[in-house]
């Protein structure tokens, strides 16, 4: 028997992890910042999306990569403010994967000129657990979590929101009907993930979707601070190891 | 279960390094390093593996699973500390919010146990 060194240390999720570095490379050069947005299901991200393209529509030319079911009428309502919506195959997975997602910007690529884009959004499959570890090839994580969820999913599912750059805390219009506690969410994300950009929205009222705007276009190229550097789950190790 | 497609990237991780090796060698063993500060629960992992495996490259192989604490780094205490997953994350002694992890988000490969592909030529370690 012998033993392999060359493969000793490398990351079990290594072929994805190459697979999301070629689609960022991509993205690059084409000019696009991309958004994983990830939640729970019914945590609003279509209606967050639908809000997103009517604010930004004049001034970004924006796409939709769907991973989550919708339905036929959520796309016809997205693609109305001009924005293609590429419904990708998820078959019955969980979360998606930077192949996937490569698919999507196959898509992209052969029915529309991708240097025309600006902003791309990644709509992950509804789940909290596993498109955590699994990137796509963004620039930055977005996690969305609904008032109605419970203040302590922060403590129960900690990976998702250690990776977030942004926290949207979602329907706060509904905040005082279930007794959620929002100050309570913000400290519990905040105890795993002190770098996070937090901000309390609520669709139905508008509350917090400027700062939320604010937030998205300070992440483009040139607004993005020097400083900032997505650190991904592996430089994370690779910092650590 | 995503430990379903953990799995398959697993197979994936090991299978783009298999196919460039001049001689395939048989995996006997796949030994990785979980972190307990993951998505991954080790018991379904093995079990998927087992279930996923049949007629692959890796259809002999056993899946062996070394667990790795959760350690965050308190720099206000200049302290190690073991946060209490799904209950308490920050520093237990002076409540600053979880900084640095030392160790729990390994998801590795930590080392393969192969066999010649002819049983009858002699052993050797690389």
């Amino acid at each position: 028997m012998h033993q392999i060194a060359d493969i000793e240390g490398m990351n079990l999720l290594q072929a994805n992890q190459d697979g999301a570095d070629h689609n960022r490379a991509h993205f690059d050069a084409w000019g696009i910042t991309c958004f994983n947005l990830m939640s729970s299901p019914g945590a609003g991200k279509t209606a967050l999306l639908e809000k997103t393209l009517g604010a930004l529509c004049d001034r970004h030319a924006i796409a939709v990569i769907e991973g989550d079911m919708t339905t036929q009428l959520d796309a016809d309502r997205l693609r109305s403010f001009g924005a293609p919506v590429i419904p990708i195959t998820t078959g019955r997975a969980c979360h998606l994967d930077s192949k996937m997602v490569a698919g999507g910007m196959q898509i992209l690529k052969e029915e529309h000129d991708p240097h025309r884009f600006d902003i791309v959004f990644v709509e992950n499959v509804g789940n909290l657990v596993c498109p955590a570890e699994f990137e796509v090839g963004e620039h930055a994580k977005v996690a969305l979590l609904s008032v109605t969820e419970g203040d302590d999913k922060p403590l129960k599912y900690p990976i998702m929101f250690r990776e977030a750059d942004c926290l949207l805390i979602s329907k706060t219009d509904l905040a005082p009907y279930v007794d959620a506690d929002i100050e309570r969410i913000r400290e519990n994300v905040r105890a795993i993930n002190p770098r996070a950009t937090i901000i309390p929205i609520s669709v139905k009222t508008g509350e917090g979707l400027d700062e939320w705007y604010r937030w998205l276009e300070h992440q483009l190229p040139g607004q993005r601070p020097s400083s900032h550097q997505h650190m991904s789950h592996q430089d994370e190790i690779a910092a650590v190891t | 279960m995503h430990e379903v497609d953990m799995t398959k990237a697993l197979f994936n991780s090991i299978e783009d390094w298999w196919v460039s090796q001049p001689e395939r060698p048989e995996v006997e063993t796949v030994h990785l390093l979980v972190g307990d500060f993951t998505c991954v629960e080790p018991d379904s992992l093995v079990f998927a593996f087992d279930a996923q495996k049949q007629g692959t490259f890796l259809g002999s192989a056993t899946l062996e699973i070394e667990r790795v604490p959760f350690v965050a780094h308190c720099h206000t205490c200049q302290e190690d500390y073991s946060p209490a997953i799904e209950h308490h994350y920050s520093c237990p002694t002076c409540q600053s919010p979880l900084d640095d992890i030392k160790s729990g988000r390994e998801l590795k490969i930590s080392r393969l146990d192969c066999r010649e592909l002819s049983a009858s030529q002699p052993v050797t370690a690389h």
